[in-house]
């Protein structure tokens, strides 16, 4: 930093050697933003990290502001979403956020994890960080699942029909674990209660406790990279790495852009397309729960439909639940299932390219047929697309030590 | 987290006319917060049933929750009335009166029934469930029995206290 030209210089210097000396904002800075070195080799994948945290953010925010007017009683919760829509001042607008902020969060959640697949980001020795990672995702999931419920339309009642008579499939637990859950005999005022309790403290808690993990983690050994190779390994002599630049200015200069892009994005889907023909908002939820009338076609929002997929392909139900967990589970081992010398797509071979092409297809496949109606023929269709998915699996885990790799650089590449 | 004192409490049995239930017509009732159907079935829905035994998972009901007068071919005290609870005993979702036979969407050889819109399970029109669908047992029967006149009582057993 330059010598302080005026007396305010010199008197904020102070001010801020007299806060040093009590709490260490200076060298925390120094040691997480303008001292920490990222590899200079960065792209497209790696903006979705602090745009899911700049969703999260926006998420909290807009929720404090639509519980200042919802009403969590099965009684007033349908119509007081419409007050918030209809009545309140800028109600549409937060409600929207919220509501299309969650699918966006899901989005940039999903690239993400992409980005992973694509570099080996969850290899050792960022085995902790992708668990992290994972336990995020599995939150997520559930704050997504009980905000959902809240609205109080037909899809929230029956989603939740659904989804909590998923645990009454386990063997003895199951019957007293649905109760517990609903804290009724069914899905009444009481579920609607405590799904806005832990909707709105409980898992939030948990969020920003598992965030500050992740990133903890990702400062211990610093970014993977397009790579897949340590910049630590090649440091200058004063222990700098010489493929690194500091992440303040230049990656938070990057981010900056990254956030413009898709705040350009995200304005224009709020406020031109909110309920993105129903894949944000179902139609069925504009309709009030009504506990004697199953909707024709049910459902659950698209980031959960490739899981529902594999529910539905399976005919049998405690098999149909265990698969559909263990699809999720599976993720978390991800780290010690791929056994390959390199991390990168780009230095593993043909077979990784393909596998990955296969595994990203049935995803997206298994997600749109989660959506569908379920003819015989499309039920056989997800129960080909979940084996590809397993599949991926089982095969990297045996192919991953022996399969074709290409040398890799000392240094990153551009 | 468990039922509170004042849940565990609403548990009463309902009462219902079945004077002007037509045959064929199905009416919903709710009792302990589930939907309860009461289908008045046909002859052909009821001389239907005994056809299907091969295409079922548990025909003789012996898997499947249903107070003893009800373990039988029709699942009921009187065939004429089926009483059954509509949740789906795979998830939950109430299950469509699908009651016209000849192909459906969701089946080539419809012979009538319940057709679960969440993930197609199939019951005939006596809530049996259908073999290669989800749903592991039989709709369940709840207690119930015919009072003076053309009432019905659900929630109290015919076969004394449930």
């Amino acid at each position: 930093m330059a010598k302080p030209a005026s007396n305010i210089g010199k008197r904020a210097d102070a001010l801020m050697n007299w806060i040093d000396k009590r709490l260490p904002v200076s060298a925390f800075w120094e040691a997480t933003m303008t001292g920490y070195y990222a590899p200079k080799n960065f792209n497209f994948w790696y903006y979705m990290g602090s745009l899911a945290l700049l969703v999260l953010v926006m998420q909290i925010v807009t929720g404090i502001f639509l519980t200042m007017h919802y009403k969590p009683s099965a009684a007033e919760a349908f119509a007081s979403v419409e007050y918030i829509m209809r009545d309140v001042e800028w109600g549409w607008l937060i409600r929207y956020m919220h509501s299309a902020g969650a699918s966006f969060l899901f989005i940039t959640v999903y690239l993400h994890m992409f980005r992973s697949l694509l570099y080996g980001s969850h290899r050792k020795p960022r085995e902790l960080l992708w668990v992290f990672g994972m336990l995020i995702y599995l939150a997520l999931m559930a704050e997504g699942f009980l905000g959902y419920v809240l609205p109080w339309g037909q899809m929230s009642y029956w989603g939740a029909q659904v989804i909590i008579n998923l645990f009454g499939a386990f063997p003895v637990i199951g019957e007293p674990l649905t109760e517990w859950i609903r804290g009724d005999y069914f899905i009444s005022d009481a579920t609607l209660n405590r799904f806005f309790a832990v909707h709105v403290i409980a898992i939030p808690i948990a969020l920003l406790g598992l965030v500050l993990m992740h990133l903890v983690a990702l400062r211990e050994n610093g970014s993977n990279n397009p790579d897949g190779i340590e910049i630590k390994a090649n440091t200058d002599e004063d222990g700098i790495p010489l493929d690194g630049i500091p992440f303040h200015p230049y990656y938070t200069v990057k981010d900056i852009f990254g956030v413009a892009v898709f705040l350009l994005i995200f304005a224009f889907v709020i406020f031109f397309w909110p309920e993105a023909g129903g894949l944000f908002l179902e139609p069925d939820n504009f309709v009030k729960a009504d506990s004697l009338v199953t909707p024709e076609h049910i459902k659950p929002v698209w980031y959960f439909t490739p899981f529902y997929a594999m529910l539905k392909a399976v005919p049998d139900k405690l098999a149909g639940v265990i698969l559909m967990f263990s699809s999720i589970l599976v993720l978390f081992f991800l780290p010690w299932i791929d056994r390959s010398p390199v991390k990168s797509v780009r230095y593993k071979g043909m077979w990784y390219k393909i596998m990955l092409g296969f595994f990203v297809v049935a995803f997206l496949r298994l997600g749109m047929l989660g959506m569908a109606e379920g003819t015989p023929a499309e039920t056989w269709e997800m129960r080909v697309w979940t084996f590809v998915y397993f599949a991926f699996f089982v095969l990297l885990f045996f192919l991953s030590p022996r399969g074709k790799t290409k040398p890799v650089p000392d240094r990153v590449t551009h | 987290m468990k039922p509170s004192a004042k849940a565990q409490a609403v548990g009463a049995p309902v009462q219902l006319s079945l004077e002007s239930l037509e045959p064929g017509q199905l009416l919903k009732i709710q009792w302990r917060g589930q939907t309860i159907g009461v289908l008045r079935r046909s002859p052909e829905m009821i001389s239907d049933l005994d056809s299907l035994t091969s295409a079922l998972k548990d025909p003789s009901s012996l898997e499947s929750d249903q107070p003893e007068f009800a373990q039988n071919t029709g699942r009921a005290l009187e065939d004429e009335y089926l009483v059954i609870n509509m949740h789906c005993i795979h998830l939950g979702c109430v299950p469509k009166l699908v009651p016209q036979v000849g192909p459906q969407p969701f089946d080539d050889n419809w012979k009538g029934g319940f057709y679960c819109p969440c993930h197609k399970s199939k019951f005939d029109m006596a809530g049996r469930v259908y073999k290669g669908v989800p749903a592991p047992t039989n709709l369940v029967v709840p207690p119930y029995r015919f009072g003076d006149g053309k009432t019905l009582l659900i929630g109290v057993s015919a076969e004394g206290v449930s």
